[in-house]
């Protein structure tokens, strides 16, 4: 054993360029995964991150049919009450917030708009939502019975309103009366999203209750959780005190986690995943055949000292298993290197951030940041170069297996 | 001198099939390199074909003119006047093939179950049609007979959430110039799918004439859109609406109108190039790897001719035909299959698993590869240049062996 190691580190060393080559190939392909994958994976997180955080949160309970016909009369009965059974039952680590839903054709002095309203708790609707922080003027709700209202910046531009401004709400109560309301404008939020800032439009839960009729109901209850990996625990428990609960049982109300609320969000990520390991996929196996060509070579222009080799007593597995620690040496430095140059790269970027330009319009349909930030973790150093590692060392297989169809005297008087 | 090329070129050809299994192996390796340039860029502009497409029929046209201030306050207040003189006719001329003036402002729909918010568009059914804004899958009903048609035209998730169906009466509400609610009931004449669900939710069709009664705006419009089919060329014919249109309106590409879809082209240029540059960069190491061995396997008969008189030139000129040889057969190959594999996908690749997710980038369920004829030439300009650069090197070192030394290695 000890004997093939030294003759396989001095072979590869016969041919000093043609092994950097190769192994300049792998290290170039495992660079450019390492850096590819941490961007994406930094980027998927982000999306995932800014998508949820913004309003859905992670899991939220409603009415059975509400996520699909969003129907006003399809509600969750005694929802503040449902909200704090939710905290009790989650502990200190989720924020859960209870919030109605509304549509209501808003009036200002000047303009009219349908717009779609949500009855938020001011105390814990800023634990599960961030627009709570990205008001710019004025400031968010305070009481929960106070006739005050918070919108988008683009709304209120079309409204033609500022802070201080009143405004007219009509619509239906859940009970199918005329419902109407006045509310000031205390906040303006403004988070650069066109499409969020264009939809904005919170009130206190209480009050909203008032107007709509809605007595103790709401919509949906909102948790947001500190990681997506307690998602999975906390939808078994809370469907188990739903089950538990001989009122909440019969109320037809169903645990949504973001999967459910977010389709777009997974499936997005999912073909963006597929398009890029199609771009991986190519790299990784032109980085095998050249893999192949090098071991390929390097039997061939030894057939006569393999001849000799086989000749002298050796048996064709050790020259095999020769070949296969070539490659195997040649695979390591690939990694080892490619891995180390990809992760300073992306580890340098992960702080200063990445930019692509005219990628803003693009980022912005999904929640990002100008810059990207790739995000270093042991899966997306490895993932990549572990299977250029296994490509390069399948690639050895057709050389290696030659070496049992040779015949050393022939061997030896090849030219 | 020709002779000795001619010399040179069969030898570089024989010399590539002394070793037939390196030869193919980096055959393969080329020809799935500019299958795969070609195959990506062609998904790639597909893709962004669609995402155009689709966000052009949604605006629609490719030009635009509004008032002034229409965009940044999308109300009733701020109209134009139908287009005439000059402008009236540059919408006539060509390149222009359709032009349609619409009403298009925020109002509220009401079922006797629901109330939704949605973009009321009153429009002239048979301009929308020229334009190719009028929507093209009814599943029940008609679409609009005319500018005076009382009813309108809903998609059908609409539909669904405002629990109302084909002849049902519904509510309009909106404003008029002086800010009073204006109203009106009427009933469902047709029912429509879009490509993209989201725009079914937000787009009522009503007659432009019955519109304008309703908002009592008279014959005022909200916009006027253009089209010429073909939204690469816009910037051609889109100074002449401008100068026609006068200085009192906003006359917009869509370049301007959706920065969104500019900026997608823009970038996917870029990256198909740069897609090819890093690809061959992969295959670059493997072919450099197969001339370097080579020329060090003929190390010997390289030195007989430099010393029998053939000029390093032509020993360059050897390498280099030699890997343009490869370069070529691998670049003929990835051509093919591309071209081929392409056509057979015509039909559409099915990506409705991840409909929901292309819905994000405004994309319809089934992606159509777009092959053009400039990415081939793209990616076989890459390949040649690229692929002589790299083999300078190996070619240059075999030209400045030492006859004496060569002869004599072992």
């Amino acid at each position: 054993m000890n004997v093939t190691a030294v003759l396989a580190w001095r072979n590869l060393w016969r041919h000093k360029r043609r092994t950097w080559l190769t192994v300049g190939a792998m290290i170039f392909c495992n660079i450019l995964l390492v850096f590819l994958i941490s961007l994406q994976l930094g980027s998927y997180q982000m999306m995932i991150d800014n998508t949820l955080s913004a309003f859905s949160g992670h899991i939220q309970i409603q009415h059975s049919a509400y996520n699909e016909e969003q129907k006003m009369y399809q509600n969750v009965p005694a929802v503040a009450q449902l909200a704090n059974t939710v905290r009790a039952a989650l502990g200190n680590e989720a924020n859960v917030a209870a919030r109605g839903v509304a549509f209501a054709l808003a009036s200002s002095e000047e303009r009219s708009f349908g717009i779609q309203l949500a009855g938020v708790q001011p105390k814990f609707e800023s634990q599960v939502s961030t627009f709570p922080g990205l008001i710019n003027h004025g400031r968010y709700l305070a009481d929960s019975h106070a006739p005050e209202i918070v919108i988008g910046a683009i709304l209120a531009q079309n409204l033609k309103v500022a802070v201080g401004d009143e405004l007219t709400f009509i619509g239906s109560g859940l009970d199918g009366s005329f419902a109407a309301g006045v509310a000031t404008v205390v906040g303006i939020v403004e988070t650069g999203f066109a499409e969020v800032d264009r939809a904005v439009a919170e009130v206190p839960l209480a009050w909203f209750q008032e107007v709509f009729a809605m007595g103790e109901s709401g919509h949906s209850v909102v948790i947001r959780l500190p990681a997506l990996d307690s998602v999975e625990p906390a939808v078994a428990r809370l469907q188990k005190v739903l089950a538990d609960d001989p009122i909440l049982a019969g109320a037809g109300l169903s645990v949504l986690d973001w999967n459910v609320l977010e389709p777009g969000l997974k499936q997005a990520i999912k073909s963006d995943m597929v398009s890029a390991w199609f771009m991986y996929a190519v790299l990784i196996l032109l980085v095998a055949f050249s893999v192949l060509n090098t071991q390929l070579m390097s039997v061939l222009e030894r057939t006569r000292e393999f001849g000799v080799m086989l000749a002298l007593g050796t048996r064709p597995a050790t020259l095999a298993k020769l070949v296969g620690l070539e490659t195997f040496v040649m695979s390591c430095l690939g990694m080892g290197l490619g891995v180390l140059l990809g992760g300073l790269l992306s580890f340098y970027l992960s702080y200063s951030g990445f930019y692509y330009p005219g990628m803003e319009e693009m980022a912005q349909k999904f929640n990002l940041p100008d810059r990207m930030y790739p995000q270093v973790s042991l899966l997306s150093l490895l993932w990549g170069p572990a299977i250029v590692f296994l490509g390069a060392m399948l690639a050895a297989i057709y050389p290696a297996t030659r070496l049992f169809g040779l015949r050393p005297v022939a061997a030896m008087r090849a030219v | 001198m020709n002779a000795s090329w001619l010399v040179v070129a069969t030898l570089a050809w024989r010399n590539l099939w002394r070793n037939y299994r390196r030869t193919l192996i980096i055959l393969a390796t080329i020809t799935l390199g500019v299958w795969s340039m070609i195959f990506m860029s062609a998904l790639m502009r597909g893709m962004v074909d669609e995402i155009v497409r689709n966000g052009l029929e949604t605006l629609p046209g490719e030009v635009q003119v509004h008032a002034p201030a229409y965009r940044r306050d999308p109300s009733v207040v701020n109209s134009m006047a139908m287009p005439d003189g000059d402008f009236l006719q540059a919408l006539g001329e060509s390149p222009v093939v359709a032009w349609a003036a619409r009403v298009r402002v925020p109002a509220v729909i009401s079922s006797e179950r629901d109330s939704r918010g949605v973009v009321l568009l009153g429009v002239d059914p048979s301009a929308e049609s020229a334009l190719g804004s009028a929507p093209d899958n009814l599943v029940e009903g008609r679409f609009l007979l005319g500018v005076d048609d009382k009813g309108v035209v809903i998609g059908a998730s609409l539909a669904k959430r405002l629990e109302t169906s084909l002849g049902k009466r519904i509510v309009l509400m909106s404003q008029n110039p002086d800010n009073d609610v204006a109203d009106r009931g009427a009933r469902i004449v047709g029912i429509y799918k879009a490509r993209l669900p989201g725009t079914e939710d937000i787009y009522v069709y009503a007659g432009r004439a019955a519109t304008q009664k309703m908002l009592a705006m008279g014959e005022q419009i909200s916009e006027v859109a253009v089209t010429a089919d073909d939204y690469r060329a816009v910037q051609s014919w889109y100074p002449n609406i401008l100068e026609a249109a006068g200085d009192e309106l906003e006359v917009l590409p869509w370049t301007a109108l959706d920065t969104f879809l500019s900026s997608m082209l823009a970038v996917q240029d870029g990256f198909a190039l740069v897609f090819m540059v890093v690809v061959f960069l992969a295959l670059s190491f493997g072919l450099v790897n197969t001339l370097v061995m080579a020329v060090f396997e003929r190390v010997r008969e390289i030195g007989l001719m430099l010393a029998l008189g053939m000029k390093p030139a032509l020993i360059i000129g050897q390498v280099l035909v030699e890997s343009l040889y490869l370069l070529g057969l691998g670049l003929a190959a990835g051509n093919i299959i591309a071209y081929v594999s392409i056509r057979a996908l015509e039909n559409g690749i099915d990506i409705s698993s991840v409909a929901q997710g292309m819905e994000m980038m405004s994309m319809s369920p089934v992606l159509y590869p777009a092959l053009r004829f400039s990415d081939m030439l793209m990616s076989t300009a890459v390949v040649i240049v690229l692929g002589l650069a790299a083999s300078l090197l190996p070619a240059w070192k075999a030209s400045r062996l030492d006859p004496v030394k060569a002869l004599t290695k072992t």
